[in-house]
């Protein structure tokens, strides 16, 4: 929120600037860490047996003989060329691997965030409404709970009782293996492919297998919406204009969500842009325990076998969606209040 | 404790010693506060049977956390093994109290990490304002811009996986909230008379930061490392899992619970206890920070 | 003066956790008049002025009687009450650019306060409002009808709070502190709009307010409190000739034109007063 207010009193070339700037140091920031790793880059591709000469070729080939600066130079052209290299592990150019990746993690964290602001909100006006009653302490332990919970240990105790006890959901992977191939891959994102291609049994085996890992992913990021709901709808049942509204008849309820409501919606889209962004990090995380093929287990896969062309370029879109989240929640806070238009 | 002691004595006046009495006022109020509500005493018990189980462990343990017995393996909970045994037959309950050591270890690290460097960048950024103001405040930003699981992931990819990498990992990306505060409070002070008459005697720079400005900072900057252990602890066991923090046979939850999935479906207890002991220890962190965060609310201490 | 619209005995009442009560033993009736309620800031008047629209669901109230237009407010359900606010009883409240909702079209939240108790079209809401808004002298009423609260002045918000809250026309409207957020300047004309549709709709008006010239021009009669009692009722005309220690302080209190320029006497306070009985 800081950076916002502040990107507004700078004005739009002042935030273009601060947007600039936070780009470049999370490049200089991918850049270091790729340059301290204590593995060696050209063991990685040469393999251990390799003569002297063919490693010094590689070693020279990769640029590594060149003081840093310079490095950094040929990192920074390459990223402006959007060139990052080939990832070692599948062989394929890291963008194209991460763009393969990266629609499985959005259908998951868009189906989770609407989850979990599904669940936040409603639990945070009731939260604030009831302030320092039972439905309070009931709904701050409740949202409390989900945002403590490890979150690769609940998918797995999901798993265990939804699926392999009860069977109310598929298992791991996006879908039933009996209906991998069976879709075009046209979009990636499996239940618009599935649509497309008209294949109903696949759409109903991806949603039977998106809801549990989705909505764990937004059980654990409703806390935050709670709260932040909470404590807006908190300042505004404190203003005058709801005594108006209770004033000019209307129920509780009717100024609870007509008037109160309207005025915290435009907060709510910013916090819930922000909410995506994290939503990312505990993807990577149910990504492993539900065996989803997304960006996040992409991500933990190549870091073990220390494939950091891999590793860096999540780390750098990671970040980049960050900020465009950040830009986007900003964009949004200017298109929707009437005070700002 | 020698810290508050050096800056009572070099105080000209009762300028510090007032607000050291009073924060040990204050202190009692919040405790008492948190223990009245239910939810946040909750925190502080679970958090206290925490240390005392990491102090005693080998005591309360009752088996030897590394002795395997393949004679005995993946037995459910019993009187014998309260919570069962793993693949190898070592004691599920041994294993988790001495992995409370491992939990202690980490909280009491990062914190020793994670405060001096917030303070340090906060304070500095804080007190000489300006560029260096700036410049500090924009790293920070960077590295808030990322979410911080996936910048401690990079970290421990880099530096190789193990416990201690793991640590030095989480405080890397732990730091910058504790140093936009630390920045903050210190502006509060800036222009505070007892300041300028510490500058006008000629004090360093870096001896009004130490000496005036951290003590002053220290006690919000505890509040908010609480606040957020349980991120950290999340993302410890998160990285042990992955198999980038403790390694095996490290009796850490996380990679308990990683080793444990193997065995989950015949074998409940295995994932089952460990991940009841980071959800219990992240949960009482996370309701004490709550409590916390209403205590020192003013608009709530006003109510009472 | 036939039967009183509003009736109020022995009125206290008491915030949860207050050491003490807010309003204490308060008793008036009210016809179709203008009532002033004057104090300082904390005597307990705009609590008043909200207990009778039980708009404090967290305070205790208790009263020998409390009755409005014949219906019993200390045991209404909160139904009936929905029914009461907005269409019998309303309250303007003191500062447009609070009590105005920032984020929707002034004319729709005047029309809102009939649609909420005339089921009718929307259309025809909107005319009634735009009629509304005439009637308070807003000279575009089409275009202020589309005005986000941010784009009006204080004196137009004020006077939208009025059309809104005298739409339905109530037999009872609470002005609390109607004009003190306003530049002196509007305020005259944005009172003697108020004062003249109460007269012509013939409401009662309660006008709770800290001034007392405002209160000698607008109002037939006053009560004075202080420290959640009354201490003195007058008619406005009398309020010269008042009696209680208290009230003739706060008049010795103003600064008057052309008056002598020595420094204003100060309040005194006398913890007998709380002891005295009420009228």
């Amino acid at each position: 929120m800081p950076d916002l207010i502040r990107g507004r009193i700078g004005g739009v070339a002042g935030q273009i600037g601060s947007i600039a700037v936070t780009l470049f140091g999370l490049l200089i920031l991918t850049f270091v860490i790729g340059r301290v790793m204590p593995t060696d880059p050209v063991r990685a591709i040469v393999g251990e047996d390799a003569t002297r000469e063919v490693y010094e070729t590689v070693y020279r080939q990769l640029g590594l003989d060149r003081p840093m600066w310079e490095q950094f130079f040929v990192y920074l052209k390459d990223v402006a060329t959007l060139d990052f290299g080939t990832s070692i592990r599948t062989g394929q150019p890291v963008l194209n691997d991460i763009l393969y990746v990266l629609p499985a993690t959005i259908e998951l964290a868009t189906f989770a965030i609407i989850f979990g602001a599904g669940l936040g909100i409603p639990l945070g006006v009731m939260a604030a409404v009831h302030k320092d009653r039972w439905p309070d302490h009931l709904i701050r332990v409740f949202s409390l709970s989900g945002h403590s919970m490890p979150i690769f240990w609940t998918g797995m105790i999901a798993l265990l009782v939804f699926y392999a006890q009860l069977g109310w959901v598929g298992g791991s992977g996006r879908m039933s293996q009996f209906y991998i191939g069976l879709v075009p891959e046209k979009t990636n994102f499996l239940l618009i492919d599935s649509v497309l291609a008209k294949e109903w049994d696949v759409f109903r085996s991806a949603l039977n297998h998106i809801v549990l890992p989705a909505s764990l992913l937004g059980y654990s990021s409703s806390a935050y919406i709670t709260r932040m709901t909470r404590s807006f709808m908190l300042d505004q049942l404190g203003q005058e204009y709801v005594t108006t509204a209770r004033v000019k008849g209307l129920s509780n309820r009717q100024t609870i969500w007509r008037h109160a409501f309207g005025n915290i919606r435009v907060q709510l889209v910013t916090i819930i842009a922000l909410a995506y962004g994290a939503l990312l990090e505990g993807a990577v995380l149910i990504e492993t325990v539900f065996a989803w093929p997304g960006f996040g287990q992409y991500l933990t896969s190549n870091l073990l076998i220390g494939d950091m062309n891999a590793v860096m370029t999540c780390v750098l879109v990671v970040g980049v969606i960050f900020i465009a989240l950040n830009i986007l929640s900003d964009l949004l806070y200017r298109i929707f209040d009437p005070r700002t238009r | 404790m020698s810290m508050s002691h050096q800056t009572a004595r070099s105080s000209t006046s009762a300028t510090t010693a007032r607000p050291r009495s009073q924060s040990v006022q204050t202190a009692i109020n919040i405790l008492t506060f948190l223990l009245k509500s239910p939810t946040s005493a909750f925190g502080i018990v679970v958090l206290a049977l925490l240390i005392l189980t990491a102090i005693f462990a080998p005591l309360i343990a009752g088996h030897d956390p590394y002795m395997q017995n393949l004679e005995n393996t993946l037995s459910p909970p019993s009187a014998a093994h309260f919570f069962g045994t793993d693949e190898l037959g070592r004691d599920i309950f041994a294993r988790i109290v001495h992995g409370s050591r491992i939990t202690l270890t980490i909280i009491f690290l990062v914190t020793i990490t994670v405060g001096p460097i917030g303070l340090f960048v906060g304070t500095v950024a804080g007190y000489f304002g300006g560029k260096t103001d700036v410049v500090l405040m924009r790293v920070t930003d960077i590295f808030l811009s990322f979410p911080s699981l996936i910048l401690s992931l990079a970290f421990v990819a880099a530096l190789g996986p193990s416990l201690n990498n793991a640590i030095i990992a989480i405080s890397l990306t732990a730091w910058p909230p504790i140093a936009r505060l630390a920045r903050a409070e210190t502006m509060t002070f800036r222009g505070a008379d007892y300041i300028s008459a510490a500058r006008l005697q000629g004090a360093s720079p870096a001896r009004i930061i130490w000496k005036s400005i951290v003590p002053m900072c220290l006690p919000s900057v505890l509040i908010r490392l609480t606040l957020n252990m349980a991120t950290v602890i999340l993302t410890a066991a998160g990285l042990g899992f992955l198999g980038l923090g403790a390694q095996p046979p490290m009796p850490e939850w996380g990679a308990m619970i990683a080793t444990g999935r193997r065995y989950m479906i015949d074998s409940w207890w295995l994932v089952t206890f460990p991940g009841l002991a980071i959800l219990c220890v992240s949960l009482a962190f996370n309701l004490l920070g709550d409590g916390l965060r209403d205590a020192l609310d003013p608009k709530q201490m006003t109510k009472r | 003066m036939a039967d009183p619209i509003l009736d109020i005995q022995n009125l206290t009442l008491r915030y949860p956790n207050a050491p003490t009560p807010a309003v204490c033993g308060v008793s008036f009736t009210l016809g179709q008049e203008r009532l002033g309620i004057v104090g300082e800031s904390g005597s307990g008047k705009s609590t008043v002025g909200r207990a009778i629209m039980r708009l404090l669901p967290d305070a205790t109230m208790q009263a020998d009687r409390m009755s409005f237009a014949g219906v019993d407010l200390l045991n209404a359900s909160e139904k009936q009450m929905l029914k009461l606010r907005g269409a019998r009883m309303s309250m303007i409240l003191q500062d447009p650019k609070y009590s105005l909702n920032p984020i929707q079209r002034c004319g729709d939240q005047v029309a809102e306060a009939y649609r909420t108790h005339v089921s009718t079209t929307k259309s025809d809401a909107k005319a009634k409002a735009i009629a509304m808004l005439e009637a308070v002298q807003i000279r575009d009423p089409e275009r202020v009808y589309d005005l986000y609260p941010h784009e009006v002045s204080g004196g137009m918000g004020q006077r939208i709070m009025i059309a809104m809250m005298l739409l339905t026309d109530p037999e009872l409207v609470i002005a609390d502190e109607p004009t003190s957020a306003l530049d002196v300047t509007v305020r005259l004309q944005v009172l003697s709009i108020l004062d003249d549709l109460v007269k012509q709709r013939g409401i009662g008006l309660i006008m709770i307010s800290h001034d007392l010239n405002l209160v000698r021009n607008f109002c037939d009669r006053v009560l004075i409190m202080y420290a959640g009692r009354i201490v003195e009722t007058l008619d406005a005309k009398d309020l010269d000739h008042a009696r209680h220690p208290y009230t003739r302080g706060l008049l010795a209190a103003q600064p008057r034109i052309g008056g002598p320029r020595r420094p204003l006497p100060v309040l005194d306070r006398d913890p007998s007063w709380l002891s005295e009985a009420t009228l």
